[in-house]
């Protein structure tokens, strides 16, 4: 049986969304859940693999990079999982919201790969449905699934 | 062309010369850094996103970031490695500048 894609371009400049109701709940839940973290300032793997440091060994580089950066890195993180959780409804997404998926998709599966220790190899297992992260790593996988379909249709219209 | 004469006189925007002068000595150079999360055909779609590559050269420098662990995506002056790097930090990317 054919799975229609989630995302095809709308021949207009957009692009056409088609999700099931369990995939937009899950799109309106996980950003939430992200933009937490991200308001809790914990020093969490997961947290410090988002903000990754600009110079390998310049503190006083690193400190002006830090002090430039960080709230506009920040904010374009919360706005980008804020948009997904607005839109997680939508039947379509101009282009310039599908970059703001990408990136928030990204970050997601950012923050779940480095807390579930992912390697490369991890996309050619099936899960173990008795892994105690079954949960956790099945999420990821349609993370990823789903940022594949839409890396697709957006680079497709470079 | 009236828009030019009215232009204001800006001559103070750059940072101090010291530094200017630092820079324009060595390149900057950007590095991408392998990573088991990022997708292949994401990270091909950024380097084409932000820097204007073909994607026959994204795609080339993807796989070197993938089979090496890393490569050089952009090279400048400081400010601009500093802006490529925040650029490729916002999209997820692990990056990181230093003087060639």
């Amino acid at each position: 049986m054919l799975v229609p894609r989630p995302i095809e371009p709308d021949g207009e400049g957009g692009f056409r969304l088609r999700l099931s109701e369990g995939e937009r709940e899950l799109l309106r839940t996980l950003p939430g859940e992200l933009r937490a973290l991200l308001a809790s300032e914990r020093d969490d793997p997961g947290l410090r693999r988002l903000f990754p440091p600009a110079y390998e060994r310049d503190e006083e580089g690193e400190d002006e990079y830090r002090r430039l950066m960080a709230d506009e890195l920040l904010e374009g993180r919360r706005a980008a999982l804020r948009l997904v959780e607005e839109t997680a409804g939508r039947d379509r997404l101009t282009a310039e919201e599908l970059d703001g998926w990408l990136r928030a998709l990204n970050d997601l599966r950012l923050v779940l790969g480095t807390r579930l220790d992912v390697t490369e190899e991890v996309y050619e297992v099936e899960i173990d449905p008795a892994h105690p992260q079954a949960y956790e790593l099945s999420v990821y996988a349609y993370l990823t699934w789903l940022q594949e379909q839409l890396v697709a249709a957006a680079a497709g219209e470079l | 062309m009236s828009g030019v004469a009215s232009a204001p006189a800006e001559v103070e925007t750059e940072r101090p010369s010291g530094r200017e002068q630092e820079e324009r000595d060595r390149p900057w150079i950007v590095v991408v850094w392998n990573d088991p999360v990022n997708l292949m055909s994401y990270v091909t779609f950024v380097l084409q996103k932000l820097f204007g590559y073909s994607r026959e050269k994204a795609t080339k420098l993807m796989l070197q970031v993938h089979n090496e662990g890393k490569a050089v995506v952009s090279s400048g002056t400081r400010e601009k490695a500093e802006h490529d790097v925040a650029r490729l930090h916002a999209h997820g990317l692990w990056a990181t500048l230093r003087q060639d």
